[in-house]
């Protein structure tokens, strides 16, 4: 079966000369969810932002069949929904309804129907009840919740999220970490918490200054790059 | 991101919230126009018109005070003007410039205050406005609040650690700005993810009512009516 993202060789230069990226390699099959492990600084940020377009490097990414460039970008981000870390970053409109309406109304959808859908993924990320609040007023878990309503909304193929679990208290994390193993879509999770990614990924990738250096279950590649959550 | 107290005023819930914006623009334009043109019947039209004005926030159920305060943000850059107007010896066009200046930016607050900017630039651009220059406006005002939320951060991290002293503080500024820079790009990253495509397309599209209509030639008028009646007394 083709992988829905398949990167090869990728490699990627800030304008500061910073290299970020030196030689990714990477496959993601359908409905699969993956964990990419690594330490800050090690180029997964990056990565995903090179997922649907955002940043351009050299090497190869393909989509859904479809090779990432310039001409392809807006036709790749409504197959890949990237969650950003900060949510504050991703809700810019002045109330949530319009925030999870942003991107079909920019794919051209009529208003009501952008309506219609947007409640239906805030109800699926189980918060309805905030759709006329303005993102500012809600708690950080529930920032987190409108901004992934906000990609769901655009029912992408594959979900990237950055650090999903940061700023979120254990039981907002439960709640997400059950939203995503219910969700169909391939994912990519981006996170430093183990107990996380076992709950919601079957594999895990380690990335070690720009290169993926592991490969393996979410267990395997915790234990062997001693990534679990400190103990005193 | 924080968002200032105007954008929460703009989500209100009066009559005059919920006309379309243009019916709103049309007697600001010629409220501007009124304005503009005086001369020596300033004063009492600017007693008029100002009336005019808090009938109009009080109408918006906005608070009075908090409005009329935030009017004054013009002063500091008129006010450069209108001093130096009065050390040329011309006080009567140093008052007649922080007059004109004060309230043509109340009367701008007022229907910024009482429309979604969404809404606001969508109904300019329906008038022609380009909408390169409506694009630049919409980032400008969003990037307003990613700078005020950077300098509330940097100013709660530094009260945290003694508050900043005033050499500090000009370092911070240059510290801010490459914040909100980074910031900025941040932001404008997670709208083309989402496919911004340029311009930002407005939820519930304003159409002009029988409703809108009345209130944009009453207004009108009775900002003409006021501006002749002045006229004619002086």
């Amino acid at each position: 079966m083709a992988p829905v993202i398949e990167v090869r060789g990728l490699r990627y230069r800030y304008e500061d000369g910073t290299e970020a990226l030196k030689g990714v390699d990477f496959r993601l099959q359908a409905g699969e969810s993956v964990a990419v492990f690594g330490a800050n600084g090690s180029g997964k940020s990056t990565f995903a932002l090179h997922l649907n377009g955002l940043l351009s490097g050299d090497g190869s990414i393909s989509v859904c069949g479809i090779e990432v460039n310039r001409k392809t970008a807006a036709m790749v981000r409504r197959k890949v929904g990237l969650v950003f870390q900060e949510s504050d970053t991703q809700l810019f409109m002045p109330t949530v309804i319009e925030d999870v309406a942003f991107g079909l109304l920019n794919q051209g959808m009529a208003p009501e129907v952008a309506r219609e859908r947007a409640g239906i993924a805030l109800d699926q990320a189980g918060m309805s009840g905030a759709a006329h609040k303005a993102p500012y007023h809600l708690s950080a878990g529930e920032k987190k919740r409108v901004a992934i309503a906000g990609i769901l909304t655009l029912e992408p193929e594959v979900l990237v999220l950055d650090e999903p679990t940061t700023f979120l208290d254990p039981p907002g994390q439960r709640a997400l970490a059950s939203l995503l193993c219910n969700l169909p879509q391939a994912k990519i999770v981006i996170t430093h918490d183990t107990q996380f990614a076992l709950a919601v990924c079957t594999r895990a990738v380690f990335f070690e200054d720009g290169v993926v250096t592991g490969e393996g279950t979410v267990r395997e590649i915790a234990d062997r790059f001693r990534w679990a959550s400190p103990a005193c | 991101m924080r968002h200032t107290a105007v954008e929460e005023w703009s989500r209100g819930a009066s009559p005059l919230h919920r006309l379309n914006p243009v019916a709103k623009l049309f007697p600001l334009a010629v409220f501007l126009a009124a304005l503009a043109t005086a001369h020596r019947e300033l004063p009492p039209l600017g007693i008029g018109l100002g009336l005019l004005l808090v009938t109009g926030i009080l109408a918006a159920r906005l608070p009075v005070l908090g409005v009329m305060l935030r009017g004054g943000v013009v002063l500091p850059f008129s006010g450069v003007f209108a001093l130096v107007s009065w050390l040329a010896g011309d006080p009567v066009r140093a008052i007649e410039l922080v007059l004109k200046s004060y309230l043509s930016a109340l009367a701008v607050l007022l229907v910024v205050a009482t429309t979604p900017v969404p809404a606001l630039l969508h109904s300019l651009e329906r008038l022609g406005v380009p909408a390169f220059l409506l694009t630049v406006a919409q980032f400008l005002y969003r990037y307003l609040f990613v700078i005020s939320g950077e300098a509330y951060d940097m100013r709660t991290a530094a009260a945290a650690r003694g508050g900043l002293t005033f050499r500090a503080a000009s370092g911070a500024l240059a510290v801010l700005f490459a914040r909100s820079y980074s910031r900025a790009g941040q932001v404008h990253r997670a709208m083309l993810a989402r496919g911004f495509t340029g311009r930002f397309v407005p939820m519930s599209p304003p159409r002009l009512t029988a409703v809108d209509l009345l209130f944009a030639t009453l207004a009108a008028v009775a900002v003409i009516v006021l501006r002749v009646a002045v006229e004619r007394l002086a």
